[in-house]
Parts: structure tokens; C-alpha cells; sequence
């Protein structure tokens, strides 16, 4: 088995044959994870417990009694999801140095049927960006700025500067995690969706990322961004494990009382040959400004492709799509001054060292432990929040939201099954463009073409489509109804068969996987 | 100004910690005097990630109360945060109901007596505004030798209900009788224990007064009030200190005043930075509080998962109010003496159980409890349960009253005797006493001879008139 390999079709069947012990494949995770460092996608290395995990999922093995499909299978977790016993840093000051006393319940969930958890992952702080460049252990890295396919179609300056200066960076928020799933150092990850922050980073590094209906899973223990639309999002190399992934997740938790009653069936997506019942909107409104030629050409490509198969496609229109960015803002910053309120430093993380007054002592903790953009987004939230303001601005925005989450059912009822549409306006920016501009500007830009999916609570998912022009991942988007997942990712499977995404070509990986096992290919990958 | 033209108008806020095991939005303990810190559950102290779970216990004493307040219970009601900085509110917020409360538009009834015989009760009502549900914070104490803030967090999140009371009393003796009728329906309910003295019950007074015709003035809202004779001297007081500034030319300031119960008065409480803008925000976290009655709930649900406020209201117990027609009317005893009877707790229950054992007639059973029992009570303020006499003693002795084997006056010598406590039944200490009234004619006429016989001078200056 290959680091390489899809979850269900490979590795969890080479794990019950025994041709592959958990313990081997939580190494060589573990190593690359190492010779993989300068992508600083891990800000915990959780290589102790890691290990006593797998050991015990070997124990198991061996007695013919693995707990499912997940069991011994690495993952890594985004570092905004509380671990009981490993630090939990949202990538901020001021939990720089927390270890939680609980384990999220989607953590549990995994830990419970033998997930062994390789560490916490890098994120922009607190959730707060779209390139993973913002938290306070510095950037992470995209590994596609290290593939021989991107190495091949850039201009190299100099020697010197090539690797240094021109990598690219992975998206956000939850680029750590797309970075691990990506440079194969784990089999799945978790990350979150506010705004888009798992299919945005999931485009950019060529991943399967999958944000799920709001309400399906649980966010006890995800440390919230805007609780009305932050969702757990999964983060694989192909949509079957995704679906594997989901079917470990799903389901009402008491803790939680925004999630659904309902139970959930996990399922196996079939494989799909006949797309002619199937109805695939294209929404004329993300056609949006800044835009690139490439991913508007791939996107009716991609268009034709269902098409030429005999599915319908039509055009529709989702027509407030304009307003959401202003609506998001006003909404989401209004929920993170709510939200960063707990953070006082009183009973937990960083405490200033200010003792004149309680009040002193508050604000001196806030201004230490918060980064601009989280003091920045604090103050607006406040703003809009005051008496005066409310009216005029959060309630607005909740009726705009409104609009918005009816457009999409409007277009859902009259026939339409999914939409299609790009998940970022371009391929992923070098780094040192993409700083030019600050967090906000940024945000606005790239949040356009996923956040009204987080504001619907509808699910949506990034399939990695094909290479652009500088060899860099460029991802499309699904959307589809309210807990119709299995439809979607029936799509979205079928869709990732016939693109076909070239596999990452890494030197550090294909040194570690040219060991004892023989390289197979899987079935979702050329 | 002996007129006293002003015309004082008085509204209450009042917190009602509920009675559960449980805290209203999460699983820890609800307990007084419990360690510092020891009932604290990660949502309590705020960790991030931690979510609200709505603890059902609370929501139903809440739909008790409401209804037992003549409130519309709201079929769908909603949770809000409302922000800000305090050592004790861990989250930098509290979850409270203030768009759409659970209960709205009720009453409460309560008498008060004309005069100091309680002889004369005339009955008065005050609206109910809204009962909502919110958070009790924890508790900081400051520690000035040290500069330093003690926060304990037992009981941060601790289900609350607010009652809020329209401003329809004038003064603090209504005031004061309206909280103590409340006190009684929530402790009949048990929807809240509403001990004042372990802060399970708080009144905030809002006092203005204006001149008769004239748009009500500017209020003041008194706290830290920890009894129900010192809400009426608060208010009293507030009101009084009004009128005077007024009178005096001055003007009334939109404040916040504590009450001094050593030195009788309010003060202005240490300013709070001016107004707060408390940035109210619906709580994400939670969705709709959704509640059914007979009508409204849906087919094949799970008695468990909802609220059916029909089925409540078929349980309420009898409120003081019924009880009191009740006793009136069972026992025939005036109105004022039910009153007495439910004021003192498990009088009405020893009232009644002495009734039960004696044939003495209760009109007059009832003499005795409220004049002699209670005064005995109040001497030694010791409550009905701590009493000496039970109701069997008692009864005992007013058998024998009734028989007439003693006068009433040995009677009350005996009910002395009993209050020591030594364990005699009232038959024994008649006897030790020799208190027995003699039946016998021609005993009492040779007793009687015999006083006369010693009391010569007396008799001669008796007889000749």
C-alpha cells in the first residue's frame, strides 16, 4: 500500500490483509511529516500518542476485530478542534499553550472507531483569512509549489529564489490541513467552513474538500467563527473517501442542539453511469469580477462534459449572489465580537500581566492575544451590534441572508438537482503577491464563489479538476440540497472519473513511498 | 408637605433562582454553600467550543410559574445574548430571552390589611409584564488588602427566572406583600425554593414619583435589597428621598442606588462607565424554544422530547390563594386568619392537623394557633417545625378544654408547661398541677363555704348590700 492510495479502495483492505501494519503506516506519516516541514502545515505533532494509537489498532488487527474502515488510518485534525491532552492554539497567542480538558465530538467520533490522530494543523488565526497565511506560527505552504509540475512551468529567477520565493500559498483557512492531505503526511483531515475555508484551500491544493449541511455534524468542540454557519469539513484525495469519511461524522449530537434529529444512514456512493436524469444548474451570477479566463474555460468544459454525457444542463440565477459578501461580513463579524467575548484571559490561555484593574487587565490580554484581523473584525462586530446600529445593519442582513438561502430553493425546485460552478477565482497566489493586500480585501475577494453556500447551510464540494497554466490544482464546486449528500458526491464522483486529476508529483513523498510495498495506483487516480 | 400631593409608583424586577439539579444550559450541579469552583462544567467556565444545551426541568418551572401567574405562555419564544465585561460572566455574555420572553401579559393577586389588627384586608393586583429565562452569573469578591478579585463560578449558569411587575404599587408595604405572595406561589409551585437570605430570590425596585395629571418622573432602580422588610423600607425610603430633592427644587437622576440597610438608606452605586449598550444578538446556538399544549401537539412524539403546557396546567398544585378560599371555607375561619396560617410555614398543615384530632370546633382551634401558638413561635423565633408542642399535644389539650375538665385559663397554664418542652402529655401536667375543674356540686359548695368561713371581715362587708 502507497501513502498515495485511496482510503476505502486500498489501504483499509491492505490493513485487514496485514500487508501493511498500522504502526508502518503511522511511521512513514510521521516521517514525511518531517522531511515536510518547511511547508508548515502541522503546528502539533502529536507523535506520541500517535504511535500508542496505531499500536493498539494493531492489537486489534491482529485479534480480527478492527473497529471499521477507520480504523488505524492516520488523519490530522485542523487546530481550531479542541484535543483533549494536545494543545489546541487556533494558531493565536492567546491560546498559545492550551491544552483542552475535552475532545471535540468529531474527534471523538474518529478516535472511537480507531483513527490514529497525527497532530493539529495550521490555520490563518482563528479561522480569520482565505490563504493560511495569518496565524502566529506563520504560513503554510502550498506542495504544489514544490511539484515537478509547477517547478516545470515556472520562470525561475535564480536558483536561489526559486524554492524560497516563489512558492505559493494554499488557501484558507484550513490550509494546514488541505497541505497535510495533499503531501499525503495523512489519509483525511478535518478542517472548518465558515465562508468557504475547507473548499478554498481543498481547490488550491488539488483535494477533495467537502462542506457538509449545516446541522448534519457536530460542532460541539469546534471553537467557533460564526456559530450560524461554521460546519466540520472533511478534506480527502478522493470523494469515496470523503463519503467514508462523512459516514463517521454524521448525526445528531446532544450536545449540540443546532444539529438534526434525524438519523443518518452512512452510505457507499455508487458508481454512477447514467447522467441523463440528472439536471445541472449553472449559475450566471458567478461569472463573477476577477474571475480568470482559465478556471471560466474549465467551468464550461466542465459544463460540456455533463452535457456530452446526456445530463440537462441549464443556466439559473441565484440573483442577491452580489449582496452576500456585504451580508457575510456584517454577520460574521458581528458573531466574532460575540464569540472572542470569552476571551478574557481569567480561566484560560494568555493572561497579561497587568494588574491594575480587572478591566485593565482585559484589555491588555485582548490586545496581546489577538491578532489584527481578529481585533479588526471584533470592532466591526461591535459596531454593528450597538442599539443604534442593529436595525439598520444585523437585521438587514439576516433578511438578506434570507433572500439569498431562497434563491437557492427556488432553483432547487424547479428541477435543478446541482449546481455547478468554480470554487476560486484563480489558481493559488505566490505568497509574496498575495500579502499585498491585506486580510480583509482578501477575504472579500475569495470568499465570493463559497460563502453563500455556508449562508444557505447548503452542502458544497471542491473536486480537483485539472492544472492550470502554471501547473498549480484548479478545483470546481458542487452544490446541492439541504442533506442530499449522497447525491452530490454521487455527482461528485462521477465528475472526478472523468477529469481524471493528475496525481502530485513530490520528491519527498515518492522517496518515502519507494519502500518495501509496491506503488499502486488507485482507482480515482491516472 | 403634609398634603403629599406626589403620587409614588413603584415596579419590581425579581430573579427567581430556579429549582433543578442541573444549571439551565448545561449539567452541573445547582447548590448552595457548595466548595468554591466545584460545580463548574467546561461550558460554565466558557472554554471555547462548548455549547448550550437547555436543561428541560427549567423551562417547565418556568411554564408553572407563568401559569400560575395568569401569563399567555408564548408558544415559540427565543434566547439572546446580552454583552458584557464582568469578572463573573465567563463567556463575556449572558443568554437571556429579550425579543420574545416565554411568559408575558399576567397578574398577580395579594392582600393587604387596612390596619394593624388585621382585621380589615382589601385586595390589590399588579401586571405581570414578562417572565423570562435567564443565566445567574457567579460571584466575585474583592479583595481590597490584597488588590486582588475572587471569582467563584458555582453559580454562573444557573437557571433564572426574571419577573418583571408592572409599575402599579405605591409603596413599599405593597411592594413588600406583592414579592411575599410570590414567594408563597413559587415555593407552592417548587419551581423555585425563593429563599431570600440564600439569593434565590432578588428584588431590584424601580421608584419615581410624579404629581397627580402630570407623565410619570424619572425613576431610580434600587438594588441589593436582601429582605422583605427592607424592600419596603427602600422603597419608603427612595420615595421619601424624592419627594424632598423634588420639593426642595432638584431634579431626580436616571441612577442606580443601592440600599444601606444599617444606615436605612439608599446611596448611588459606583458608576458604571454611563450606559451600557448591552449589544443584544440572538443566541446561534440555540433554536427556538418551540412548546405544545393539547391542540398543537403533533401526532406520535416522544413525551420526553416535548412540552405540553396543557399537561402542566392539569398538575398545577393549589396556589395560596385557593388554599386560603379553601380553609375559609372548610373551617370557617375569617380571611385574615387564612392569611396568617399560609404566611407561616406548615402552620396551615398543624392548623389543620390539630382540627383533625380535636372536637374542639375549628373557629376556635384557630384562637389558639394564631394567638397563643404563634405568639409562643414568634417570642422564640422558632419556626412550625421546630415547635415543641405538636399538633397531637395540642390537640390533646384542647380535648380536654372541650370536655371541660379545665377552665381556659388552666389551659393556658398548661400550654406553658408544654412549651418547656419535658415531655409531659397535657393530662399529666393537669394533674401535677391539680388544674382538673371539679364537677361535683357538693364538693364546690363546701369549698365555697370555706373561703367564706375564712374571710369573715369580708363577707360582713359584702352582705349588707
Amino acid at each position: 500500500a502507497a501513502l498515495k492510495d485511496g482510503l476505502r479502495s486500498q489501504v483499509a483492505a491492505a490493513l485487514k490483509e496485514g500487508r501493511v501494519t498500522p504502526t508502518e503506516l503511522c511511521q512513514r506519516c510521521l516521517a514525511l511529516i518531517k522531511s515536510t516541514k518547511f511547508l508548515n502545515a502541522y503546528i502539533t505533532v502529536a507523535e506520541e500518542t500517535a504511535l500508542k494509537q496505531a499500536e493498539e489498532s494493531e492489537e486489534r488487527y491482529k485479534r480480527g476485530q478492527p473497529l471499521g474502515i477507520l480504523d488505524g488510518i492516520p488523519i490530522a485534525v485542523k487546530d481550531n478542534f479542541n484535543t483533549a491532552g494536545i494543545e489546541t492554539t487556533c494558531a493565536s497567542n492567546m491560546l498559545k499553550g492550551y491544552i483542552s480538558p475535552y475532545n471535540a465530538t468529531v474527534v471523538q467520533k474518529l478516535l472511537d472507531q480507531g483513527a490514529v490522530l497525527l497532530g493539529k494543523t495550521n490555520l490563518d488565526e482563528f479561522a480569520m483569512g482565505s490563504g493560511s497565511t495569518d496565524g502566529v506560527f506563520g504560513p503554510v505552504r502550498n506542495p504544489w509549489s514544490y511539484s515537478r509540475q509547477y517547478k516545470e512551468k515556472s520562470v525561475p529567477k535564480s536558483h536561489s529564489e526559486d524554492k524560497e520565493f516563489n512558492w505559493v500559498i494554499t488557501g484558507g483557512s484550513s490550509g494546514g490541513s488541505a497541505a497535510a492531505v495533499s503531501s499525503f503526511t495523512c489519509f483525511a483531515a478535518l478542517g472548518s467552513d465558515t465562508g468557504g475555508s475547507t473548499r478554498n484551500p481543498a481547490a488550491h491544493c488539488g483535494v477533495v474538500g467537502l462542506k457538509p449541511t449545516y446541522g448534519l455534524i457536530s460542532r460541539h468542540g469546534l471553537i467557533p467563527l460564526v456559530n450560524s454557519m461554521d460546519v466540520p469539513g472533511i478534506l480527502t484525495r478522493c470523494v469515496d473517501d470523503a463519503a467514508v469519511l462523512l459516514g463517521s461524522l454524521a448525526g445528531h449530537d446532544p450536545k449540540d442542539s443546532t444539529t438534526v434529529q434525524d438519523s443518518f444512514k452512512p452510505f457507499e456512493l455508487p458508481d454512477l453511469t447514467d447522467v441523463s436524469k440528472l439536471t445541472i444548474g449553472i449559475p450566471k451570477e458567478y461569472r463573477a469580477p476577477g474571475l480568470s479566463s482559465e478556471i471560466l474555460a474549465l467551468w464550461s468544459k466542465a459544463a460540456d462534459l455533463f452535457k456530452n454525457a446526456g445530463a440537462k444542463v441549464v443556466e439559473v440565477s441565484l440573483p442577491h449572489t452580489p449582496y452576500s459578501i456585504v451580508c457575510y461580513h456584517v454577520l460574521c463579524t458581528a458573531e466574532v465580537a460575540s464569540n472572542m467575548a470569552r476571551f478574557d484571559g481569567l480561566e484560560y490561555g494568555h493572561r497579561s500581566d497587568t494588574k491594575e484593574s480587572t478591566e485593565s487587565m482585559y484589555a491588555a490580554t485582548r490586545r496581546e492575544g489577538f491578532n489584527d484581523v481578529v481585533r479588526g473584525r471584533i470592532l466591526s462586530g461591535n459596531y454593528f451590534l450597538l442599539k443604534q446600529n442593529y436595525e439598520k445593519y444585523f437585521v438587514k442582513a439576516q433578511k438578506v441572508r434570507r433572500l439569498i438561502a431562497d434563491d437557492f430553493v427556488k432553483v432547487f425546485s424547479s428541477g435543478v438537482n446541482i449546481l455547478l460552478t468554480p470554487t476560486t477565482l484563480s489558481d493559488a497566489a505566490p505568497y509574496l503577491e498575495f500579502i499585498q493586500e491585506d486580510n480583509r480585501t482578501r477575504s472579500a475577494q475569495d470568499d465570493i464563489l463559497t460563502q453563500a453556500a455556508n449562508m444557505a447551510g447548503l452542502p458544497a464540494i471542491n473536486v480537483p479538476t485539472a492544472l492550470s497554466e502554471r501547473g498549480l490544482p484548479v478545483g470546481l464546486q458542487f452544490i446541492g440540497c439541504s442533506f442530499q449528500e449522497k447525491q452530490l458526491l454521487t455527482v461528485a464522483k462521477w465528475f472526478e472519473k472523468q477529469v481524471q486529476f493528475p496525481v502530485i508529483q513530490l520528491e519527498e513523498v515518492e522517496r518515502h513511498d519507494n519502500g518495501v510495498f509496491q506503488h499502486q495506483k488507485s482507482a480515482s487516480f491516472s | 408637605s403634609s398634603l403629599a400631593p406626589w403620587v409614588p409608583v413603584v415596579g419590581l424586577e425579581i430573579h427567581a433562582q430556579i429549582s433543578s439539579n442541573s444549571k439551565l444550559f448545561s449539567g452541573s450541579q445547582v447548590q448552595f454553600a457548595a466548595p468554591p469552583n466545584s460545580l463548574v462544567s467546561f461550558f460554565d467556565a466558557s472554554l471555547p467550543g462548548t455549547l448550550p444545551v437547555l436543561n428541560r426541568r427549567c423551562v417547565e418551572a418556568a411554564v408553572m410559574t407563568g401559569l400560575a401567574l395568569n401569563c399567555s405562555i408564548n408558544k415559540k419564544s427565543l434566547f439572546d445574548r446580552k454583552h458584557y465585561f464582568y469578572a463573573d460572566l465567563p463567556a463575556g455574555y449572558q443568554i437571556t430571552q429579550q425579543r420574545v420572553p416565554i411568559a408575558v401579559n399576567g397578574s398577580l393577586s395579594y392582600s393587604l390589611c387596612i390596619d394593624s389588627k388585621m382585621s380589615q384586608m382589601v385586595t390589590k393586583t399588579v401586571r405581570i409584564k414578562q417572565i423570562q429565562l435567564e443565566q445567574d452569573s457567579g460571584k466575585s469578591l474583592h479583595d481590597d488588602t490584597r488588590s486582588q478579585t475572587l471569582v467563584d463560578l458555582n453559580r454562573a449558569g444557573v437557571g433564572l427566572m426574571e419577573v418583571v411587575m408592572e409599575p402599579d404599587m405605591c409603596c413599599g408595604e405593597e411592594a413588600a406583600a406583592a414579592v411575599r405572595e410570590l414567594q408563597l406561589i413559587l415555593q407552592t409551585l417548587g419551581s423555585s425554593q425563593a429563599v431570600m437570605a440564600e439569593g434565590q430570590l432578588r428584588v431590584d425596585a424601580n421608584v419615581s414619583v410624579h404629581r397627580p395629571g402630570e407623565p410619570y418622573g424619572v425613576r431610580t432602580e434600587v438594588k441589593n435589597i436582601n429582605s422583605i422588610r427592607f424592600l419596603a423600607k427602600a422603597v419608603d425610603y427612595e420615595i421619601q428621598r424624592q419627594i424632598e430633592e423634588l420639593e426642595n427644587g432638584g431634579t431626580i437622576l436616571n441612577e442606580t442606588r443601592a440600599f444601606d440597610s444599617k444606615l436605612g438608606c439608599t446611596v448611588p452605586m459606583r458608576d458604571k462607565e454611563g450606559k451600557q449598550d448591552y449589544r443584544f444578538m440572538p443566541e446561534p446556538n440555540l433554536p427556538p424554544l418551540i412548546l405544545y399544549d393539547a391542540k398543537s401537539l403533533p401526532a406520535n412524539t416522544n413525551h420526553q422530547q416535548v412540552i405540553n403546557i396543557d399537561w402542566i396546567h392539569e398538575r398545577l398544585p393549589d396556589l395560596p390563594s385557593v388554599k386560603r378560599e379553601k380553609l375559609v371555607e372548610r373551617y370557617g375561619i375569617l380571611p385574615e386568619h387564612s392569611f396568617t396560617l399560609l404566611n407561616e410555614d406548615g402552620l396551615a398543615e398543624f392548623f389543620e392537623s390539630v382540627v383533625k384530632k380535636t372536637q374542639m370546633k375549628p373557629k376556635k382551634v384557630i384562637g389558639w394557633i394564631l394567638n397563643d401558638l404563634l405568639s409562643y413561635l414568634k417570642q422564640y423565633s422558632l419556626t412550625v417545625k421546630e415547635s415543641p408542642v405538636s399538633s397531637f399535644l395540642l390537640a390533646d389539650l384542647l380535648n380536654l378544654l372541650e370536655k371541660k375538665e379545665i377552665s381556659s385559663t388552666a389551659a393556658k397554664r398548661v400550654l406553658a408547661e408544654l412549651w418547656k418542652g419535658e415531655g409531659k402529655t397535657p393530662l399529666e401536667i393537669v394533674k401535677e398541677q391539680k388544674l382538673e375543674l371539679l364537677q361535683d356540686e357538693k364538693e364546690l359548695e363546701q369549698i365555697c363555704q370555706a373561703v367564706i368561713d375564712g374571710q369573715e371581715k369580708e363577707v360582713i362587708m359584702m352582705v349588707p348590700g
